[in-house]
């Protein structure tokens, strides 16, 4: 019996706020604030993240070297990982493929060859991403399934193979983020715009 | 006794068990006839038995059923490679791709992710880090937004000729896609006002990471969980995935988990070494997000040919850049430009239809397009835009194609 009642008058309401327009805007522009004119400060949906669930997920490494974990790898322990892990896909040398080539090849003559190479040693700007990429997503049939340890290890196998780091070189949280990329001053921010030039 | 005559009267002997019935669900049709008594029962067809009836009028056709389907003349599928897989851009009509022929571009492979257990996680810059299952995003105020999505690494050409306009450009697809606006849930966690760039992680076996500014995520991000009216395809992100009006694909997250919020870009693998362009002095452009003016003529196309006579030129053109304002098409190999016919409604940063009406006399010809974007860009000829460049080509390369009219009607494709 109360149904009848309340059903005209909630559609009374939602006609009567359709309508009424915000005072010094146009109708498209109060059709727009409209929208959220009447939001609550929060809509009370979803929940806090622990420190926990975030840090499990939370893997991901910065060029100042923020988020690499504890530890530290030596080239000549990552050279027997590669080996096991990486060189079916990226060559015994890490320039072979049949997948990315990932160390510079000094053998390359061709202008065109070169350009398109894009490998650690020449196209990579910041040495952290090394390390990010290959705990993410690496070894390509077995993502994540490398150790901290081993991930260290291979970023100074690859840095080494490379020529940006000697052999003994210790890769840590501190040094890392200090391994200087021949690639980082080539990369420049978009210099396109919106207009007529082509870029 | 002709064909429908004996599907007829076959039919109602035809014993069909309910495990066939079932187990044959995703092919079959059910089917109700009628006996010679006016009794109805049901049976089941296959699909691939339908027969080819002379005269569809004097049979009843297949009664309503729980999923729709194409017709099985229509038989257009997507390009797929190791990476990719490119929407048949030369068999549609009008703007919308449907969602099975949407391009597709993975960086390793499509995850299965179970809706119950999925969450949204954003961190960071942020005043309450919180936690956001998808009923909880759908519960939120909703957008829905008809826009294109490029791969940025959208062109191919062939020296023969011998090319699809799926070839050529086939990583370009149109949806009206629906979700939450991400200002929405950036006021819900409280953005700190330092913060100047989010990172966007996908829960795919790539864990696929992107920098974006914040101002996007403001300006117009959606986390999108639906696609033409229905949940994303797991090819496009499924159950959410970060749509970015006007920008590079890859930078529009699929299968998005977590959003962390900070004051830097994070330089990862994708930013970093792979979807960068050299553009000439030794420099690399890196953070070029948006998709600059393009169009591609999709009608008539290799390996179509066409007839001397009328032939309505189709195609579409859009920019990242905001609405179509031209599209300009030449019959004449670029010596005359005329107007395009364009579509309404032309919608901001969307695949806008055009089309040009044009009497082919039977003569050697190329015909093109180009189009025109609101800030008043053009898009440019293939040697224009590599010389901006530096000789060099890659990603965001949005040149005009031709197509070569040979007299006996084959159409092949030419750089311009």
């Amino acid at each position: 019996m109360i149904k009848p009642v309340i059903v005209p008058a909630m559609v009374i309401l939602l006609f009567s706020v359709s309508f009424i327009s915000i005072p010094g805007m146009n109708y498209a522009e109060s059709r727009q604030k409209a929208d959220t004119l009447n939001w609550p400060a929060s809509f009370g949906l979803g929940r806090a993240a622990t420190v926990k669930e975030i840090a499990l997920l939370d893997t991901d490494v910065r060029p100042d070297g923020k988020g690499l974990p504890e530890g530290a790898g030596v080239s000549a322990r990552g050279k027997l990982v590669y080996a096991e892990k990486c060189s079916g896909c990226h060559g015994a040398t890490g320039v072979e493929g049949p997948n990315d080539q990932l160390v510079v090849n000094k053998t390359l003559t061709d202008p065109k060859a070169i350009a398109r190479h894009k490998t650690i040693g020449n196209y990579w700007p910041y040495a952290t991403t090394v390390f990010d990429y290959i705990k993410r997503a690496m070894p390509f049939n077995q993502p994540g399934s490398l150790t901290d340890q081993e991930v260290y290890d291979l970023t100074a196998f690859l840095l080494h193979e490379n020529g940006l780091i000697k052999p003994e070189q210790v890769i840590n949280a501190k040094t890392l983020p200090e391994v200087v990329m021949p690639a980082h001053d080539l990369f420049v921010p978009d210099d396109r715009k919106d207009g007529p030039e082509v870029r | 006794m002709n064909n429908d005559t004996e599907h007829k009267s076959s039919l109602p002997e035809r014993k069909i068990s309910r495990r066939a019935l079932l187990g044959g669900a995703a092919t079959a049709a059910v089917v109700l006839v009628q006996t010679a008594s006016g009794k109805s029962f049901q049976t089941g067809l296959a699909r691939a038995e339908l027969p080819l009836i002379e005269d569809p009028t004097k049979v009843p056709g297949v009664p309503p059923g729980t999923l729709g389907t194409r017709s099985p003349f229509e038989k257009p599928v997507k390009a797929p490679s190791d990476i990719s897989s490119r929407t048949p851009l030369q068999d549609l009509f009008g703007t919308i791709t449907p969602s099975d022929l949407h391009f597709e571009r993975n960086h390793n492979g499509v995850p299965a992710i179970d809706p119950a257990k999925y969450e949204l996680v954003i961190h960071g810059m942020v005043k309450k880090p919180m936690v956001f299952t998808l009923a909880e995003l759908k519960r939120f105020p909703s957008v829905s937004r008809i826009a294109f999505l490029e791969c940025s690494g959208n062109y191919r050409g062939a020296a023969d000729g011998k090319i699809t306009p799926q070839q050529i450009c086939g990583l370009t697809s149109q949806s009206e896609w629906t979700g939450v606006k991400l200002s929405t849930l950036f006021r819900e966690v409280g953005i700190d006002p330092k913060a100047s760039w989010f990172l966007a992680e996908g829960g795919d076996a790539a864990v696929m990471t992107r920098s974006v500014p914040i101002e996007k995520g403001w300006e117009d991000a959606i986390i999108a969980y639906a696609q033409n009216g229905e949940a994303i395809r797991p090819e496009q992100g499924y159950p959410v995935r970060l749509f970015l009006p006007g920008w590079e694909g890859n930078i529009n997250v699929k299968w998005l988990r977590r959003l962390e919020i900070a004051d830097q870009p994070f330089q990862t693998r994708q930013e970093t070494s792979k979807y960068t362009e050299a553009i000439g002095g030794g420099k690399i452009r890196q953070f070029s997000f948006t998709i600059d003016a393009r169009s591609v003529i999709t009608y008539p196309s290799f390996p179509g040919k066409v007839e001397k006579g009328w032939i309505e030129i189709r195609g579409i053109a859009w920019s990242g850049r905001g609405k179509v304002v031209r599209v300009e098409v030449s019959t004449d190999a670029g010596k005359s430009w005329f107007p395009a016919a364009l579509q309404d409604p032309v919608l901001d940063k969307a695949h806008t239809a055009f089309r040009y009406l044009w009497k082919w006399d039977g003569q050697s010809t190329e015909i093109l397009s180009r189009t025109v974007d609101e800030t008043g860009y053009t898009q440019p000829f293939l040697k224009e835009l590599m010389a901006a460049r530096g000789g060099n080509m890659g990603y965001h390369f949005n040149p005009v194609t031709a197509w070569h009219i040979q007299p006996d009607g084959q159409v092949l494709f030419k750089a311009t």
